[in-house]
């Protein structure tokens, strides 16, 4: 047995089935970091509600869904869920249990966001007439986004590390194909070197994306951001 | 519907309490139309919780509001449609930053009026010039001065025709050389006929075309006059240390 081998590591560099692997990676991490945003949005809007118990409710969820270790979270939707009767496929499963679990984080940064956006900036709303709902989509909504983009962007890089935990529920992601090939051919060290490297091409292709939205929503801030930064220097 | 010779503004013994703290009493006043009412105190007089009551963004108690025949503290009065008829400006400006000059001048007109973009952004641009900002629409706020901001502040409220104008403090953030330029706007506004109701501590603005002026102190309105009576006739001894600290705070 070789120490390393560079064959072994280039011809499973371009697998195409490590490569469909990568690809449900990302897609389980696009679908559920959309699916959590919007769950997200509705949890930090029920813990702002104002209504007694509905806030109580949220605050449960996020309570339950970040104090328990997302393996377990998707164990028990996969493996304990048909003991009472109820049965989901894998993929249902893992998008399911991924969702819920980034909704909970997503909902406490879209709560912090919203609430930095001050009371003065909602009473001038207030003021000229907007209503709660126009207040909330038109003049406090994108300032939190531009607050809580970077930590969104961040929870979402996570998040596609964190897809691999449902290959212990047998999603045939990229962990799991990884797993599959090393099962078969013992190149241990080469195959999770391929792995960590579509990793890496997929996290710092988000943070390309990333930048770009954080430029984006930043228009009407640059020049507070260059006048920090000459502070800073 | 209310009639030209109503007043704009009533409020009758107007009362507001945190718990066992009173932050207004009794204060009753009238604004009529073309009346520019200058509202001045010792901070923590309860001007600034007053101006906000006029228009909703604080509740009260007591008493009773009337704004252009709309009885505010009423459960039942669709209160937005009510503020959009009452233009405010801010101590703190709160322009939207995420919007350019134009934007923040726009936005109330095309949401709560129902305008089109191309009649909102017409008469912005006109509000804009007549702050003399018309070159800076495309800017972000963050990009202007204190001053420049407050003006466009000013012109958003301004956009929407408001009935009065409701000013709170609209100079007490900003650096001295900037003052002027913002009080000039307003003046010009009150030349114009605009009905205003502004708590500040510019005793130059107030002197100059304040129709009627209340002196508030420990949330009741203590003294109240034309500005020659006030400045030249005061009568609580709480008015008079006021002004003598305001005008010489230096004692000389």
């Amino acid at each position: 047995m070789t120490m390393w081998s560079w064959s072994a590591f280039f011809e499973y560099l371009f697998s195409p089935f490590l490569l469909y692997g990568a690809w449900t990676t990302i897609w389980l991490t696009v679908v559920s970091a959309l699916l959590g945003l919007m769950l997200g949005g509705v949890v930090a809007a029920a813990r702002m509600s104002g209504i007694g118990w509905l806030e109580k409710v949220a605050f449960f969820y996020v309570w339950l869904m970040r104090g328990t270790p997302l393996l377990v979270q998707l164990v028990i939707i996969y493996t304990g869920l048909p003991q009472i009767g109820i049965k989901f496929e894998v993929v249902t499963c893992a998008l399911l249990g991924l969702a819920l679990n980034e909704a909970a984080y997503l909902s406490e940064i879209i709560r912090g966001a919203v609430q930095s956006v001050g009371i003065g900036q909602r009473n001038a709303a207030t003021a000229l007439g907007l209503t709660k709902f126009q207040a909330m989509r038109d003049v406090i909504l994108p300032q939190a986004t531009r607050v809580m983009l970077p930590m969104l962007g961040n929870s979402v890089n996570g998040l596609l590390k964190t897809t691999s935990l449902t290959s212990a529920i047998s999603m045939e992601e990229l962990l799991r194909r990884t797993n599959l090939l090393i099962q078969e051919r013992f190149l241990t060290l080469e195959l999770f070197i391929v792995a960590s490297i579509y990793y890496l091409v997929m996290t710092s292709a988000w943070s390309l994306v990333q930048n770009w939205l954080e430029r984006r929503f930043g228009r009407g801030f640059e020049e507070e951001a260059r006048l920090e930064n000459a502070e800073q220097r | 519907m209310p009639n030209s010779v109503d007043p704009v503004i009533s409020a009758e013994k107007v009362g507001k309490h945190y718990g066992h703290f009173r932050v207004l009493q009794d204060c009753s006043f009238e604004v009529k139309n073309g009346e520019v009412v200058v509202i001045c105190g010792p901070s923590g007089s309860g001007k600034s919780t007053l101006i906000k009551c006029l228009n909703g963004l604080e509740g009260f108690d007591e008493g009773r509001i009337v704004v252009d025949g709309v009885s505010v503290g009423d459960p039942k009065v669709n209160l937005t449609k009510l503020r959009s008829r009452v233009g405010m400006v801010f101590q703190q400006f709160e322009l939207f930053p995420h919007l350019t000059v134009e934007g923040n001048v726009m936005l109330a007109q095309r949401r709560v009026l129902g305008r089109s973009s191309s009649e909102a952004r017409e008469r912005a641009r006109m509000l804009l010039d007549r702050v003399g900002l018309l070159e800076h629409s495309a800017k972000y706020p963050k990009m202007l001065s204190g001053g420049q901001q407050q003006r466009v502040a000013i012109a958003r409220g301004l956009a929407m025709d408001p009935k009065v104008m409701l000013f709170d403090e609209p100079t007490s953030a900003l650096d001295p050389e900037m003052i002027g330029e913002v009080l000039d706007v307003m003046v010009n506004l009150a030349k114009e006929g605009m009905t205003m109701v502004c708590v500040t501590h510019e005793m130059g603005f107030a002197r100059h075309v304040g129709s009627k002026i209340l002196f508030m102190d420990q949330g009741t309105i203590v003294e109240r006059g034309t500005p020659e009576s006030f400045f030249k006739n005061t009568q609580s001894e709480r008015a008079q240390r006021f002004l003598k600290n305001i005008l010489h705070p230096m004692g000389i």
